[in-house]
């Protein structure tokens, strides 16, 4: 018992629960992802469910399709949410901050909802719902991920070295194409990595903005998933993890020791 | 000339991303069943909301929604805050590690932590549940408040710490009097973060909750949806929902402005004194 309190009354000792709980609810699951992706229904060790999916059409093209979604959906996040954020940097900080709330403030309403309320609002503006539908959905889901980071970055970003570009005889938009915006790419890179991936894998959204018309790679896992296939569901689940740890090496780990920019919300 | 057009800019995004809220809001003031069918005005289906016109199935589910959000909210800020202290201390490598393992959950898609967590469950045979539904909430808030405490920690000067040590306190009096305060916004934030995300969370719920019918808001609504539609009462929930989101909004941020306010008149004082 003594041993315990003393073990306890290190700091670093307080750690070890949350180290045991990322074990066991975060490492332990992905590690099981791996081992149903790599198994035959029968639990030997076997490559089908790749082979399958490569040999699958469908799986394939919805992939290929998703990724393309995804690429759409990032490019204009960042063309839409990069000049909000950079005119929030530039506003007084106390209006900034009710601006960035007001952004964040429709995340309370249930994703669903307003995912429901989005194709309301195309049925009362008599547009058709399918591919447009989906990318506007979309957009609209994940734009503050996108704003938020990058006007973090903005934000905090060292004023004299912007004061010294314009001293040293540079032209407004050569301050922002030299200095500005190459140093506000670690937020750039935070709201693509926070837009991307979940655009790819939403289920639900996509679903209720096509009427089931267009299918996303996300409800290709889960409906596989769904049916009993998990071994299958493991390996398309499994294709996702390397493509995320991809785009993670990618971005060149902008993770410092947890206190990131990006950081969200 | 400048400013104008950046304020329309703004102002012309969030009247887009309202827009599908807005419509909510209107139309829960109207009977129809249909989400843009107005019939009428009527504040129905706020008492029916609140009468018990609404099935228990429904009623059941909210109560679901925020008993999981605030238990799991709970869990993950002590979980979190006593191991972001922990964190902090362990020696580089070490920290690296766990930072890097904290930010797995946060980087996954929500559709992998679900589906990887419910292996977890079938595979050590655990019946599905609150319980796992909790745990998988626990699993994937707890990250973002190691997250928000974090900074506040690492701005900390350390000698703070020893010092209330050198003068004598024990370490839990140094944790309590020294740490706790210092980290204490943090966690206050973390803990909203949490229970937003917990609230709002779909994916996850719908691979952890098995099949006894545990429902919360979010599945309510997707096999209401798949059925071809919303539950009218619910137009009204979001509304009232988002109205007192905004109203708490409001307030602290009217505090929060005061707060500072006075600050900036202590300062102003106290450099008028010392000048005298």
């Amino acid at each position: 018992m003594g041993r315990l309190v003393k073990f306890f009354s290190r700091r670093r000792s307080w750690s070890l629960p949350y180290v045991l709980f990322l074990a066991v609810f975060v490492v332990a699951p992905l590690v099981l992802i791996m081992i149903y992706a790599f198994q035959a229904e029968d639990g030997g060790f076997s490559i089908e469910n790749f082979d399958k999916f490569v040999h699958q059409r469908e799986a394939i093209n919805t992939f290929i399709y998703s990724i393309g979604i995804a690429l759409i959906t990032t490019m204009i996040c960042i063309l839409l949410g990069y000049p909000a954020a950079y005119i929030l940097s530039k506003m007084r900080a106390s209006t900034a901050r009710v601006v960035v709330m007001l952004f964040i403030l429709p995340m309370w309403i249930n994703v669903l909802v307003r995912t429901l309320a989005t194709v309301a609002l195309f049925d009362f503006l008599m547009l058709p719902l399918g591919e447009g539908a989906l990318i506007f959905g979309m957009v609209y889901n994940f734009l503050p991920f996108m704003i938020y980071p990058i006007y973090n970055v903005l934000q905090k970003m060292d004023r004299s070295l912007i004061e010294a570009a314009e001293d040293l005889g540079a032209t407004p938009r050569q301050v922002f194409s030299k200095v500005i915006f190459p140093l506000s790419m670690p937020g750039v890179v935070s709201g693509v990595m926070m837009v991307f991936m979940p655009t790819i894998s939403t289920f639900a959204i996509a679903e209720l903005l096509t009427m089931n018309n267009i299918k996303l790679f996300g409800t290709t896992i889960q409906e596989n998933i769904n049916n009993g296939m998990w071994h299958y569901g493991a390996a398309l689940s499994f294709i996702m993890l390397i493509i995320i740890g991809l785009t993670t090496l990618f971005s060149g780990s902008s993770s410092e020791d947890g206190t990131n920019e990006g950081g969200l919300l | 000339m400048k400013k104008f057009f950046s304020t329309s800019y703004l102002v012309l995004l969030l009247v887009m991303l309202y827009a599908p809220i807005i419509i909510i809001a209107i139309f829960s003031f109207t009977e129809s069943k249909v989400l843009g069918n107005w019939t009428g005005f009527s504040a129905e289906l706020y008492t029916s909301l609140f009468s018990g016109g609404v099935s228990d199935r429904l009623i059941d589910a909210i109560k679901n929604t925020f008993l999981i959000a605030f238990v799991a909210a709970t869990v993950s800020t002590l979980l979190g805050s006593v191991a972001a202290i922990g964190i902090n201390d362990l020696r580089y490598r070490k920290r690296r590690v766990v930072n890097f393992v904290n930010n797995i959950p946060i980087l996954n898609p929500d559709i992998i932590t679900g589906i990887s967590l419910f292996l977890l469950f079938v595979s050590l045979g655990i019946t599905q549940g609150h319980a796992t539904v909790i745990l998988a909430h626990i699993a994937f808030c707890t990250p973002y408040v190691v997250l928000s405490v974090m900074p506040r920690l690492v701005q900390m000067n350390p000698n703070i710490y020893e010092a209330a040590l050198d003068l004598g306190a024990t370490p839990m009096q140094a944790m309590r009097r020294v740490i706790l305060p210092e980290i204490r916004p943090g966690m206050i934030s973390g803990f909203i973060l949490a229970f937003t995300l917990s609230i709002d969370d779909f994916a996850v719920t719908i691979f952890t909750n098995g099949t006894d019918g545990l429902e919360t808001l979010s599945t309510f609504i997707y096999a209401d949806a798949r059925k071809g539609g919303l539950t009218p009462e619910l137009r009204a929930l979001s509304t009232i929902i988002l109205v007192v989101v905004l109203l708490l909004l409001v307030v602290v941020n009217y505090r929060a402005a005061r707060q500072a306010k006075r600050a900036e008149e202590q300062a102003k004082q106290i450099k008028n004194y010392s000048r005298r």
